[in-house]
């Protein structure tokens, strides 16, 4: 039994899952569910697909080269068992996963720092200059966002005050 | 001419055929001609033919002399009667012919019916008195099914059966009995039996009754025996007791056993005329009891035996022999000098034969099985011919998938010193990376940040706006500011606008109230004076103070007071406008222009009945649909019908 990556979103494939198709020039592709099937059919490009890994891997936004996938490798010719062997490979099989997360965090990060700063920076801007929608340039108080007050209609009011209702 | 000709040539091909086909007796086997002989009388059988023969000739001459006739025949009718003649002559002579025609039809039919016997290959033939036993003898040893039946002479004619000895086949003759008669006496039926003796090479079985319950004694069968004897030169004789189940050999009476005796020399002698040793008579004299099926087998057997020795004997004397005498004799070289040449065995033979010999049965993994429960139950270990580096391994399950990875895929013999690397490298990793991060600029105090998210507010709200008036403008009518029922662009709320910006509103207002065009009322502060008693009424004093300017209503708004009508005050007008309106409703639902005194309907002029509709538990008007248009229906409905009707009669 083997995982499989799905072909369109490289996701694995779990057994029982999914659709295989055959071309006639007899290269397999994978499928992991039927969003990714249908996209095939409909001849979309994987790597334009917003959320795809290949997608993901070209523009940069995930860890394309580390030295943990080089642990993961198709082999085919089988090694004779050895049960020390073995369990060395379950325990670095843990080990390799963990740093690999890690590693992908740590380029996460450096991906996006800077965003706060820029942020702000931005916010700033923008405050200095769409001030106008607040408080009009030529008011005369220049205070902001004068606070509702709620006034007692009297009959003797005068035109202001009731505008200011 | 023609005709004669053609019927003559016809004849004549005719009668050749029979001719032809009828076999002629001197040239076919004389066992079939004698055979022929005893059934239908050569004599006869010869004159018939010769018969068709001379008939045959005679048309040919009547033909040609007609023919000749024909020729010179100087009339139509001349020509024609003579033709008549010749047909009507021909016809004579074959009428003539009809008897001996029958009689070879009937010949015909029998002789198809006859036995194909080949007189050349190994025939067994029986013989013996009727109702010893023969037919059944003959059902037991071959596929026949010959009528046996408890009186004599059932079977009439001779009976063919085939039967297999040492891969050989061999011809089984039943015949029907023979009494002991002189020659001339015997019927069709013995000349059948006496004929086939005759003439084939046979081995003769004699069957002899012991019981008696044929109905002759031994005496008489033993007198037949001695009168046919001459039938059996030069042919191996068995002579066969049959019935011993009902008397056995030696319970006969001591003449019979003399007589019985003395027919065993006689076969014997035979026996000894063919060459073979003399033994003690026990393959001459055989019992057996074709009831029981004891002895019957070895009857046949001893039969079919002597008839194969005698055979190959006679072949053996014949010239023929010379030409099959290499199938016989294998030639083996003469030694030339005393030396020992045994078979050459190559040595790994030799030792692969003795240790085949000492080798036991090796265990199978089937026999495993087997033991185990047979082959539902147990299921081999496959694991048990592994050749791993320590044997306590060879029943680990190792796991396939581990996390969603393929552990195969992982599987390296150096993989620790890897994983080690990797470990360093993460460390170094570690200890590079930054901790903080610079923060350069700073962040907004969260009275800024109340300022940024009502400026952001207001920007969304305005593309909003755009958006949905960019959608609208091309494809559906836009409702103009001055109809819009949300009021938003008010002088008023334009105040409120700029108040909150911080501005002062008072002059935008006023200018905007110059600048539109009066109204026809007085704007007088009397109103506000009145509109005031009344409490809030903040709507119409809005309106009385923003619509003045403008002509957005035609007519006065109704919940004014105008002092010509008589009312009291504005909420008594309201009253009264509600009162006219809840009148109206009713009528207006019923979808009438107005009701007279009747309650007839204005527009129709007959009277509006309310049908008493479907019973759905009570009494329901008919509210949505019209009286009116249900006779329309009607009438339609009829016109429809009378339409159809007329159309079926035209028809």
């Amino acid at each position: 039994m083997r995982l499989e990556k799905c072909w369109f979103c490289s996701s694995t494939i779990y057994p029982g899952h999914g659709i295989q198709f055959v071309r006639n020039d007899a290269k397999i592709f994978r499928f992991c569910r039927s969003k990714c099937h249908k996209n095939f059919k409909m001849k979309r490009n994987p790597r334009k697909v917003k959320w795809t890994k290949a997608y993901r891997r070209l523009h940069g936004k995930d860890m394309t080269q580390d030295a943990t996938f080089e642990f993961e490798r198709k082999r085919n010719r089988p090694e004779r068992y050895d049960r020390n062997l073995t369990e060395n490979t379950l325990k670095a099989i843990k080990t390799i996963d963990k740093v690999r997360f890690r590693r992908e965090e740590t380029h996460h990060k450096n991906r996006m720092k800077g965003k706060i700063a820029k942020e702000r920076k931005e916010a700033r801007k923008e405050l200095d200059q769409q001030i106008h929608m607040l408080v009009a340039p030529g008011a005369k108080d220049k205070h902001l966002s004068p606070a509702k007050v709620t006034v007692k209609v009297q009959h003797e009011s005068t035109d202001e005050n009731r505008m200011e209702e | 001419m023609r005709k004669v000709k053609f019927t003559q040539t016809n004849f004549h091909e005719k009668l050749s055929t029979i001719i032809e086909e009828f076999p002629r007796l001197d040239d076919i086997h004389p066992f079939y001609g004698d055979l022929l002989h005893v059934l239908y009388n050569k004599d006869h059988y010869k004159l018939a033919l010769g018969q068709i023969n001379t008939a045959r000739n005679l048309i040919s001459k009547v033909a040609k002399d007609y023919v000749k006739l024909l020729k010179y025949g100087d009339s139509l009718y001349r020509c024609k009667a003579l033709k008549v003649a010749a047909l009507g002559r021909m016809c004579t002579v074959t009428k003539r012919i009809g008897p001996s025609l029958a009689y070879l039809d009937q010949i015909r039919q029998h002789m198809a019916r006859l036995p194909s016997i080949d007189p050349n290959t190994r025939t067994i033939l029986i013989c013996g008195y009727p109702n010893v036993g023969k037919s059944s003898f003959i059902n037991k040893i071959t596929r026949a099914d010959v009528d046996v039946q408890p009186y004599a002479f059932t079977t009439k004619s001779l009976f063919v059966g085939h039967t297999d000895y040492k891969y050989l086949r061999y011809q089984v003759i039943d015949t029907p009995g023979i009494l002991d008669r002189p020659f001339e006496d015997r019927n069709i039926i013995e000349m059948c039996s006496i004929t086939a003796l005759a003439h084939l090479r046979a081995a003769v079985l004699f069957f002899l009754d012991i019981s008696g319950s044929c109905g002759y004694t031994i005496a008489q069968q033993s007198a037949l025996f001695h009168s046919i004897k001459s039938l059996f030169m030069n042919k191996p004789l068995i002579i066969v007791c049959n019935k011993t189940d009902l008397q056995s050999l030696e319970g006969i009476s001591e003449d019979d056993k003399k007589l019985v005796e003395e027919m065993k020399s006689e076969a014997m002698k035979t026996l000894i005329g063919q060459g073979g040793e003399p033994r003690d008579g026990a393959e001459v004299l055989l019992t057996m009891s074709t009831l029981t099926e004891q002895g019957v087998i070895a009857v046949k057997n001893a039969a079919c035996e002597r008839l194969l020795d005698q055979r190959v004997e006679i072949k053996m004397k014949s010239k023929k022999i010379n030409d099959c005498l290499n199938r016989f004799h294998v030639a083996v070289p003469k030694p030339r000098d005393q030396k020992e040449r045994p078979p050459c065995i190559p040595q790994a033979v030799l030792e692969a034969k003795v240790k085949e010999a000492e080798k036991e049965k090796k265990r199978l993994e089937k026999d495993l099985e087997e033991e185990n429960g047979g082959a539902g139950v147990y299921s081999a270990s496959l694991k048990k011919h592994y050749l791993l580096a320590n044997d306590e391994w060879k029943e680990d399950n190792m796991p396939e998938i581990l996390d969603g990875h393929n552990v195969y895929d992982f599987v390296d013999p150096d993989i620790l010193q890897r994983l080690e690397e990797l470990e360093k490298e993460e460390g170094l990793l570690q200890e590079q990376e930054d901790d903080e991060v610079e923060m350069d600029v700073e962040d907004l105090t969260p009275q800024q940040q109340k300022e940024l998210a009502e400026i952001r507010k207001k920007k969304s709200l305005l593309i909003r706006e755009h958006r949905i008036k960019k959608s609208t403008a091309e494809s559906r009518p836009v409702v103009p500011r001055k109809f819009d029922k949300d009021k938003r662009f008010t002088s008023e709320r334009m105040g409120r606008l700029l108040s909150s910006l911080g501005l002062d509103p008072s002059k935008a207002i006023e200018r905007v109230r110059s600048k539109s065009r009066g109204r026809k009322r007085d704007r007088s502060t009397d109103h506000d004076m009145d509109v005031d008693n009344d409490g809030s009424n903040k709507k119409m004093r809005a309106r009385s103070l923003s619509t003045s300017g403008s002509r957005s209503r035609s007519r006065p708004p109704t919940n004014e007071l105008v002092p010509g009508e008589g009312f009291k005050d504005s909420a008594q007008k309201i009253k009264a406008f509600k009162l006219g309106k809840k009148s109206v409703e009713k009528r207006n639902k019923d979808a009438r222009k107005g009701v007279d005194d009747d309650d007839h309907d204005l527009r129709r002029g007959w009277p509006v009945m309310i049908e008493v509709w479907m019973n759905v538990g009570g009494i329901q008007k008919m509210r949505a649909y019209d009286f009116e248009s249900y006779f329309l229906f009607g009438r339609l409905h009829v016109c429809f019908i009378l339409v159809s009707f007329y159309t079926f009669l035209n028809l």
